[in-house]
């Protein structure tokens, strides 16, 4: 677990002297195991905050607690080395190879080549990128959700219990974007890291987050699930925020495999398992129907998506 | 640096022309050979090249050239380092300013005026090469560490690098093509420069032009400059191969 207390940074404005806050008085938590999106309009302190973390920000006020330590008892270096690191330009060495990347910080940490080794071919595995086709390539040689992919792997190579993300998926196209998250959940799923996401795309925090961090101005304006900040807002900034229609985009992160239910299908529009349950409720509008029958990948019916299982779902 | 080399290793098409100069710069010392074929410009007579063989004269030569260049990057790239590390900005504007004033003193201006405190031969002959062959090595290698994206060095930092593990493992490697360039244009004016030293009494094949020069011998002049020029381009040829193509 991280833990926030009364985090601050100021900044003086060079031009006028003045001192400003990036980050003001802000406590928080973020679960273990959990994804947490730290949400907000641009310069509104996600990557200040985020940066605190791994101390490449010193604060000018508070603590940061990982674990319950105090992450100011560290050298900072060793601090990073425990803590994985991806960042929306990706940051790959160019005179590396895919494998030399992913192995920067074991061999930082000192760790046996030989082990490393097996360790870097395990990660490429893991992140989808065949060992054999990408180890010896240089980042140049891939496209940009494959240089991401080495990304991530990069920043997991040490197996850091946490994981800090400045926009990871931001600089990728709408498709390699979804794919990459699809491929980001699905190992979390199995990793069950401590991850800290900075992003402003709300469809991005709906979609990948357990918990978001919604920020305004340098201090929390709402922390919770994305059902608690779709379905009550703390504020109008927060509803203001996420718009009319955040329950739509909501929806648009969730499968309607996942929200189907066992049902009598007969009779009912079928629809693929693998749609996003937005279009489920599109396709139940436009069929004038009060459900939909979910078919498998093999184009079997495995389930009924009710109207009220749409309602509830979050 | 190693990678450098060996992907240049791997063309042969690259490394067969480097060896060109080379070559004729090896067949230009074997004894007599050059000075017969420019016998005609001096009426048929052959030039006097003087006790010393002229592979001789071509190896001191050399000698100072790279004798310069190794003090120069003894020296040039550590300074080129210091003044980039962040919030020394100051420090890098007035190296700049510095390597620029470098770059407009002649050559000749900084031998006269360390002669009155070095005396003749070697020693002023070298302060002239390295202070020469400073200015392109320090502004490229600061131009290098400066082009290194922002994002790698934040990459770096942000995983745990120390700021010499950065410097070694990412800004310096980075860098290295934009260094190896102001190296090989330094290098390759220092054979010029070098040839000044001769009238400073160091030697070199500078002394086959001041001898001819003295003795209205155009084909000893020619002798020395030829030799100088191969001299250049050979080491020009043999950078090269270090600097990574396109
Ligand atoms: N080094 C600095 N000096 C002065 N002010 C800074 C510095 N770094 C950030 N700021 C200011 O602090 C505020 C928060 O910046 P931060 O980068 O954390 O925003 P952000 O939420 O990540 O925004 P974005 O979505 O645009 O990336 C901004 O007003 C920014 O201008
Ligand atoms: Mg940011």
């Amino acid at each position: 677990m991280i833990e926030l207390q009364h985090l601050e940074k100021r900044y003086t404005n060079p031009q006028t002297g003045a001192e400003f806050y990036a980050v003001k008085d802000l406590s928080l938590s973020f679960p273990s195991g959990e994804i947490t999106a730290l949400l907000g309009p641009s310069g509104c302190g996600k990557t200040t905050t985020l940066r605190m973390i791994n101390r490449l920000i010193e604060p000018t006020g508070g603590h940061i607690l990982i674990d319950g330590q105090d992450t100011r008892r560290e050298r900072p270096e060793q601090l990073r080395r425990r803590i994985g690191y991806v960042i929306q330009q990706i940051g790959l060495f160019p005179h590396l190879t895919v494998a030399q990347n992913v192995a920067t910080v074991p061999d930082l940490l000192g760790q046996p080549k030989a082990q490393t080794q097996q360790r870097v071919l395990e990660l490429l595995e893991l992140v989808g990128l065949e060992p054999g086709r990408f180890a010896q390539r240089r980042p140049a040689e891939l496209s940009g959700g494959q240089q991401q992919r080495v990304g991530v792997a990069r920043a997991l190579a040490a197996d850091p219990p946490v994981l800090l993300m400045d926009e990871p998926f931001g600089a990728l196209d709408p498709l390699a974007r979804d794919m990459v998250q699809d491929a980001f959940l699905e190992i979390q799923r199995r990793l069950k890291k401590t991850i800290v996401m900075v992003t402003h795309d709300i469809d991005e925090a709906l979609r990948m987050a357990d918990r978001i961090a919604l920020m305004n101005a340098g201090a929390l304006a709402q922390f919770g699930t994305p059902d608690d900040l779709v379905r009550r807002p703390a504020s109008d900034f927060v509803r203001q925020f996420l718009g009319e229609d955040a329950r739509l985009r909501q929806l648009a992160g969730l499968k309607a495999a996942d929200l189907m239910q066992p049902g009598d299908a007969t009779g009912l529009p079928q629809i693929d398992g693998r749609l996003n349950a937005r279009s489920a409720l599109s396709i139940m509008l436009r069929e004038r129907a009060g459900a939909v029958a979910v078919l498998g990948e093999d184009g079997q019916v495995k389930g009924v998506l009710s109207w009220q299982a749409l309602e509830q779902a979050g | 640096m190693t990678t450098l080399v060996a992907r240049s290793r791997r063309s042969l098409g690259r490394v067969l022309p480097a060896l060109l100069w080379p070559a004729l710069l090896l067949a230009g010392v074997v004894p007599g050979l050059l000075p017969r074929l420019l016998a005609p410009l001096a009426g048929g007579e052959v030039p006097d090249t003087g006790s010393t063989p002229l592979w001789q004269l071509a190896l001191v030569h050399l000698g100072f050239v790279l004798s310069a260049e190794a003090a120069v990057v003894l020296l040039g790239v550590p300074l080129a380092v210091a003044v980039t590390r962040p919030g020394r900005e100051a420090l890098m504007r007035l190296a700049e300013a510095l390597t620029g004033l470098g770059q407009t003193v002649p050559t000749l201006a900084i031998l006269a005026l360390a002669v009155p405190t070095l005396g003749l031969g070697v020693k002023p002959t070298m302060l002239g090469l390295v202070l020469y062959a400073l200015v392109p090595v320090v502004s490229n290698g600061v131009a290098g560490l400066l082009a290194v994206d922002p994002a790698l060095k934040d990459a770096a930092e942000g995983m745990g690098m120390t700021g010499r593990q950065r410097l070694w493992r990412v800004e310096l490697p980075l860098s290295l093509p934009v260094l190896l360039a102001g190296l090989r244009i330094s290098t390759v004016y220092n054979v010029g420069t070098a040839t000044i030293g001769a009238a400073l009494g160091a030697g070199g094949l500078g002394l086959l032009i001041i001898n001819g020069l003295s003795q209205q011998n155009t084909a000893l002049v020619m002798v020395g400059a030829i030799l100088s020029a191969l001299l250049a381009l050979s080491l020009d040829a043999v950078l090269g191969l270090f600097t990574p193509p396109e």
